[in-house]
């Protein structure tokens, strides 16, 4: 088996992007993720886009490929909700490691946020659940992520207060790169006397709807120094739905999780950055818990303690996460992992956080349901 | 709607909560499926509950997903764990709690016949 590197990133910002579509911000982020790597158009023989809830086009990987002027021997788009961008840079993995491809490009985007009227969004995303069990009751993601939260809460003793030191780290995050949505400084009480959305969620403990896009470019060569591998990846598929959850104490992450420690030879105490999928602050505490990041019911202790801030010992979403950098879909779900390789790089500007040399990186796609995680190291 | 939901959607309209069963290991289940979640069987029956059940989960949504539901909201949605083993999603009274026993009733709404569970043995 080859090795596979992620050899460049490029992002837009994200927020409001007025008057462009999907193609416009992926086309944006691709062109400065090839720049990053140095490469040329002709050299991308793999290109894997996500799907854009403003433009469900039956062909988006070859409808891109043409407009951006590449024409690669591998293309096609991939859908797993939020874990997508994960899968994407599992399968590029996979491809250059078989020696499918040599360089590909991955990339995703949309105009979530000035594309459609919110409750349209809303309503399509609602439709992860059940179609004929959940949805008709009313339900929407965050209904489904309350259900799920009220049910953890009360069996870990997690608090509502907990969940709130996750929205404010996100926000001091944010604030520290140019590119995030959300940068007002909220506190712990702000975020817990924010507008109800569903119970014990409210609207701090939601991630905002973004325009945006992201891009990475996995390649056999490294372009650049240091080399920055992917040396592990897994994914875990439980569920689908809320309500048939089994087990509180594995979602699926713990064996995505296990896969990519086992691949990469790694276990939690090796790692020294992290990338967690962020949706609501919910989703952040149950993930770190149960992938072994801190004891179960312990996740928000570990924040007051200060040991995910970007000078402790396990920075966590240097860029803001999907709670204040933003969430625009698939490009949402990127952006943790496009921040990885950007710190273990050495290249994340003014947030950089030190020499950082493994990091973990997870995402979650519909309620908890489809689990893809990886881990990044640094070769000097 | 789907077909292989249809025994539960039926259920609903006529006031019955119907839950899959599988015939060969007996294992109830969650939601519709094509076969067994536990031995993989695909001899799979309806049975209809006592719509007795215990609380899972519960929220109080604020934020409607629609202009619909924004007519009802705030209202309480809740999983309830049935008697029989499925769990089930439904609207529910205000004020329950994880662990309240309740009782599954029924209303109609945007077309559809929805789960309202209230206190109750």
């Amino acid at each position: 088996m080859k090795r596979a590197y992620v050899a460049g990133a490029g992002n837009t910002s994200f927020g409001r992007h007025e008057g462009r579509g999907a193609l416009d911000l992926m086309a944006e982020a691709a062109g400065r993720a090839l720049d990053d790597a140095g490469l040329k158009r002709s050299q991308i023989d793999g290109v894997l886009c996500g799907y854009a809830t403003t433009l469900p086009h039956l062909m988006l990987s070859t409808l891109f490929c043409e407009r951006f002027s590449v024409q690669p021997a591998y293309a096609h788009s991939l859908q797993l909700g939020g874990a997508t961008g994960g899968a994407m840079l599992m399968l590029a993995r996979e491809l250059v490691r078989s020696g499918r491809c040599v360089n590909v490009l991955v990339v995703a985007g949309e105009n979530r946020l000035t594309g459609q009227a919110r409750d349209s969004s809303i309503q399509t995303l609602a439709q992860v659940g059940d179609a004929d069990f959940e949805v008709p009751n009313g339900a929407s993601v965050p209904a489904y992520y309350a259900l799920l939260a009220s049910r953890y809460m009360h069996e870990t003793g997690l608090t509502e207060a907990d969940l709130a030191e996750f929205a404010v780290l996100m926000r001091t995050n944010a604030a520290r790169h140019p590119d995030a949505h959300l940068k007002e400084p909220i506190t712990r009480a702000s975020v817990l006397a924010s507008k109800p959305i569903a119970a014990p969620l409210k609207l701090l403990d939601c991630c905002p709807i973004s325009d945006g896009a992201m891009a990475l470019v996995v390649s056999a060569e490294p372009r650049r120094a240091p080399r920055i591998a992917i040396t592990g990846a897994g994914q875990g598929h439980r569920h689908q739905h809320l309500t048939a959850i089994a087990n509180t104490a594995n979602y699926g992450a713990r064996d995505a999780a296990r896969w990519a420690f086992e691949e990469a030879g790694l276990g939690p105490a090796d790692i020294d950055y992290l990338a967690i999928y962020d949706s609501f602050t919910i989703t952040l505490a149950i993930l770190l818990e149960e992938i072994g990041f801190a004891p179960r019911g312990g996740s928000a202790d570990r924040v007051r303690k200060g040991d995910f801030l970007p000078g402790g010992p396990l920075p966590l979403n240097t860029h803001g996460g999907l709670l204040s950098f933003g969430h625009c879909g698939v490009a949402g779900g990127m952006a943790h992992a496009v921040e990885a390789y950007r710190q273990l790089a050495g290249r994340a500007g003014d947030r950089q956080t030190g020499a950082r040399k493994r990091a973990f990186v997870h995402a979650d796609g519909g309620v908890m349901s489809s689990h893809v995680s990886l881990i990044f190291a640094r070769e000097d | 709607m789907a077909a292989l939901s249809a025994p539960f959607l039926d259920g609903l309209a006529r006031g019955e909560l119907r839950y899959q069963r599988c015939a060969d290991c007996d294992a109830p289940q969650t939601l519709a499926r094509y076969a067994c979640h536990r031995c993989g069987g695909t001899r799979l029956e309806w049975r209809t509950a006592t719509g007795l059940g215990t609380v899972y989960a519960v929220t109080v949504v604020a934020r409607a997903p629609s202009e619909e539901f924004r007519a009802l909201a705030p209202y309480t949605l809740a999983i309830v764990e049935l008697d029989e083993g499925p769990r089930l999603m439904g609207h529910a009274a205000p004020g329950v709690a994880i662990g309240d026993r309740v009782r599954a009733g029924y209303f109609e709404f945007g077309g559809h016949t929805l789960l309202k569970f209230a206190s109750g043995n």
